[in-house]
């Protein structure tokens, strides 16, 4: 069984960094752990929670993305979030899926 | 090569201190994103898909060993371990972190470099042929000029916000390395009877999603009414070109919708307006600079090298190097050497910091301790000793630098694309890297002859897919990355834009795709004199079209 | 908003006339380019100061006849990357108007230098930042490559001319 959202994500002000929107409410390199929003009210407060983040300096250029999530484990649904939830694909030795911290089911296709 | 004097130093490193306060201001949050996006773009930095991506700045594609150990000691010290040298003769580094920045500058300021309009709407690195110097078919070395530009358009405080960016190249050889009619302002240099040196003013060419060739408004413009001349056209351009649309608002548009003789007429107009006060100060400039750039002190050679020749015989691998990557130099008994940064299934563009080091070696013992980057993204080493070229291959062979095929199907060209590009609609370089697997045969590649693969992976052109004799543009169709092919593009003295061939392909059907073009080719050719890209003028699309679509 | 003029926030002596106000008899008041055009027979007659601001789209020759009677021209950013008011800048003070200019608009500390190199002399700026800031955007580089793109009584080094010198 899989459920389609939004997740918010942006990049770390300081370092760049490929972050996504946890429903802590903080920010984690890891797809997994961010909040996927299934309602549009939802999605409209992840966004509030982004823009808060982005005023804080803490993040910078939030949006909303397609995700699904699958035993727990979150995907994006379009190849860019994919990439930038992974690396470059041609260089598995560089990025999150080098780091471990690219997600359980972030695979490229 | 040109060295910084006291105002440079000064310069740069108060651009530096500029760029530290701005990023503090915007990590304080004084600055909005919004705010401080053209600053930091004006100095290079963007924010790409995994980080922020630095662009350093190499002027007319000219550096020493020492500025390429720097390059080496950032790509470790402040990312991954590599770079990426682009098609505008520039390094891109794809992992650096803002809070980094302002102290990468500083490190690049000690060796006269900087990353100073490297993006941003305004006039940007000014590229040329990147055999400027040694070139045996040249007129007079375009660098000086090229570095006049540099100092002339560098905080330009009247065309720093342009309604787009601002692209400039320059040659100085008769036969066009540098792409310079598919450029913003290309500028070819000619001499008239006296000897004296003029320059052909080519506007309005580029690529992106309009391409177009540019049109030359002035066949010999005297070499000291240049940059007051180029001041003219870049005051046109500011006040006219279009900002209501930023898919129009190159100079390309404005030529194209003004019409050339009424743009002609505007940037008469403006520069008769404006007498060329002040030209003295230019041509002082001018010659100043020059002296920086004398001939290397060349030994007299022979014209025959018996280490040469014998090497060559012995080692049938450096014979076939030499004949693809070894160029004529004009001083006898010297070569440029080409260092492909193609290497089958590679990325091109990229080299990692212990390659860098190795070529900046390479250069100091063997090249007058010159270095050039290419447009086509490779490296040279533009004056070694015919004696010496073994031992150069040698040495690059032992760090994958001596792949040869510079100007063959290795030798492609590739932007980021996807896999690092913010704004990709689909990825380049695995693109890349099938089509290099697939012709890895040097002798198919040889067989196949002279050949520009381009590829980009969006529309903006950065791997200038459309001057490809094939180009390759990577788009997306409801989330699936699909490649449109075009056929007959030339960035060189025959300069055209390709025509699109029909349908896309799916990533995995692209090496095959151009295997059927390339196999037609060799079909119908008239003997092996005849390029792919004759042959296709020659008979049209035609038949590649019915080699790839017959079965669809 | 306040003025800077001369380095310092500066008080605004100027009033602002609106196309549906009438002229008044004195003061230094500014008005549209379209007022100027209109109402030019009256505006030539005005006791105080004239000024006019114009739109960034205006060509320099249509101010020429009007140039020696105004004492404030104000041009417009309507974003602070629309550059066009830096060249009409640059051709106003090369049509030889020598009176304040000033920038309106979306106008930031980084942009301050190059609009005082091109001749601006007031800007109209938002309070977000202190004076300190201001002042100090406007120094930063103090070495240009450009002729003649070095203001009066600014401590700028024209790169070329000084070398010239030195040699
Ligand atoms: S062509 Fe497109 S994808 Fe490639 S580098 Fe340029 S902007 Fe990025």
């Amino acid at each position: 069984m899989s459920e389609k959202g939004q997740v918010l994500t942006a990049n770390r002000l300081r370092d760049g960094e490929v972050v996504f929107l946890t429903r802590a409410g903080t920010w984690s390199e890891n797809i997994d752990e961010a909040a996927l929003a299934i309602e549009k009210e939802a999605a409209a407060g992840l966004e509030a929670q982004g823009a808060k983040a982005v005023a804080a300096t803490l993040v910078t250029g939030a949006y909303l993305f397609d995700a699904e999530r699958k035993d727990g484990h979150v995907r994006a649904l379009h190849i860019r979030e994919r990439i930038r939830t992974l690396g470059p694909t041609v260089r598995m030795d560089l990025g999150k899926q080098a780091e471990g911290t690219a997600g359980a089911f972030a695979a490229l296709d | 090569m040109y060295r910084y004097d006291e105002f440079d130093h000064r310069f740069v490193a108060e651009r530096v201190s500029q760029f530290r306060d701005q990023a503090a201001r915007r990590l304080s949050g004084e600055l909005t994103e919004e705010e401080f996006r053209p600053l930091r773009l004006m100095n290079g930095l963007y924010l790409q898909l995994h980080a922020y991506m630095l662009r350093v700045a190499i002027p007319y594609g000219t550096l020493n060993g020492k500025q390429m150990d720097r390059l080496a000691y950032i790509a470790e010290k402040y990312d991954r371990g590599y770079g990426h040298f682009t098609t505008r003769q520039n390094i891109q580094y794809n992992w650096i972190k803002l809070e980094d920045t302002a102290e990468i500058l500083e490190k690049l300021a000690e060796v006269e470099m900087h990353a100073i309009q490297t993006s941003g709407n305004c006039i940007r690195n000014v590229t040329t042929d990147q055999w400027a110097g040694a070139a045996a078919d040249e007129l007079a070395d375009p660098r000086p000029v090229g570095e006049l530009l540099r100092q002339w358009s560098s905080l330009h405080p009247e065309f720093s916000y342009l309604p787009r960016k601002f692209k400039i190249a320059v040659t100085g050889s008769p036969h066009d390395r540098a792409a310079v009619r598919v450029h913003d302002i290309g500028l070819r240099m000619h001499l008239n009877d006296k000897g004296e040196r003029g320059w052909e003013v080519i506007v309005g060419g580029g690529l992106g999603r309009t391409p177009f060739v540019g049109v030359t408004v002035r066949d010999f413009l005297p070499e000291a009414e240049l940059r007051a001349y180029l001041e003219a056209i870049m005051r046109v351009y500011n006040l006219y070109g279009r900002r209501d649309n930023k898919y129009k608002a190159r100079v390309k548009i404005l030529v194209h919708e003004l019409g050339k003789e009424e743009f002609q007429r505007q940037v008469e107009a403006e520069y008769a307006r404006k007498p060329a006060t002040n030209v003295e100060l230019d041509v002082a400039e001018l010659q100043r600079i020059e002296t920086y750039f004398a001939a290397p002190a060349y030994e007299e050679l022979p014209k025959f090298s018996t280490g040469f020749e014998n090497a060559r015989i012995q080692d049938k691998e450096f014979a076939q190097w030499v004949k693809v990557n070894v160029a004529h130099h004009k001083q006898q008994g010297y070569a440029i050497v080409n260092i492909s940064l193609k290497p089958e299934g590679g990325i091109p563009g990229d080299a990692t910091a212990e390659q860098m080091r190795v070529v900046a070696d390479l250069g100091r013992r063997f090249s007058f301790d010159e270095i050039r980057v290419s447009h086509a993204q490779n490296l040279v080493l533009p004056h070694v000793k015919r004696d010496d070229l073994y031992t150069v291959y040698i040495a690059l062979k032992a760090h994958n630098l001596a792949s040869g095929n510079i100007g063959l199907a290795g030798d492609i060209i590739a932007c980021p694309g996807l896999d690092y590009c913010a704004l990709a609609t689909a990825r380049s370089i695995p693109i890349a890297q099938g089509i290099s697997r697939r012709f890895a045969d040097v002798k198919r590649q040889e067989e196949i002859g002279p050949l520009k693969i381009n590829i980009s992976g969006c529309i903006n052109a950065c791997g200038h897919h459309h001057v490809g004799h094939i180009g390759i543009l990577g788009l997306d169709k409801k989330g699936e990355e699909y490649y449109q092919i075009t056929l007959g593009g030339s960035s060189s003295d025959d300069a055209a834009i390709g025509s699109i061939l029909g349908p896309g392909f799916a990533a995995d059907e692209v090496a095959d795709a151009i295997e059927k073009i390339l196999d037609t080719y060799l079909g119908l050719r008239t003997g092996p004199e005849e390029t792919f890209l004759l042959a296709y003028r020659r008979v049209g699309e035609k038949p590649f079209k019915e080699a790839l679509y017959a079965n669809h | 908003m306040p003025i800077i003029k001369d380095g310092a926030f500066a008080p605004d002596p100027w009033v602002a006339i609106t196309d549906d106000q009438p002229i008044p008899a004195t003061g230094d008041i500014w008005v549209s380019l379209a007022r100027l055009d209109s109402d030019w027979g009256t505006l030539c007659s005005h006791a105080g100061e004239l000024g006019v601001e114009v739109p960034n789209t205006t060509k320099a020759e249509k101010l020429k006849p009007y140039l020696g009677k105004l004492s404030l021209i104000l041009l417009p950013f309507p974003a602070y990357t629309d550059g066009r008011a830096y060249s009409l800048a640059r051709l106003l003070r090369e049509e030889g108007y020598i009176h304040d200019l000033r920038a309106r608009g979306n106008v930031l500390p980084d942009q301050l230098q190059f609009m005082k190199q091109v001749g601006f002399t007031s800007f109209e700026v938002t309070d977000r930042f202190p004076a300190e800031v201001w002042t100090k955007a406007a120094q930063h580089i103090s070495a240009v490559y450009q002729e003649g793109y070095t203001e009066p009584h600014a401590a700028r080094t024209a790169i070329w001319e000084a070398r010239r010198a030195r040699s």
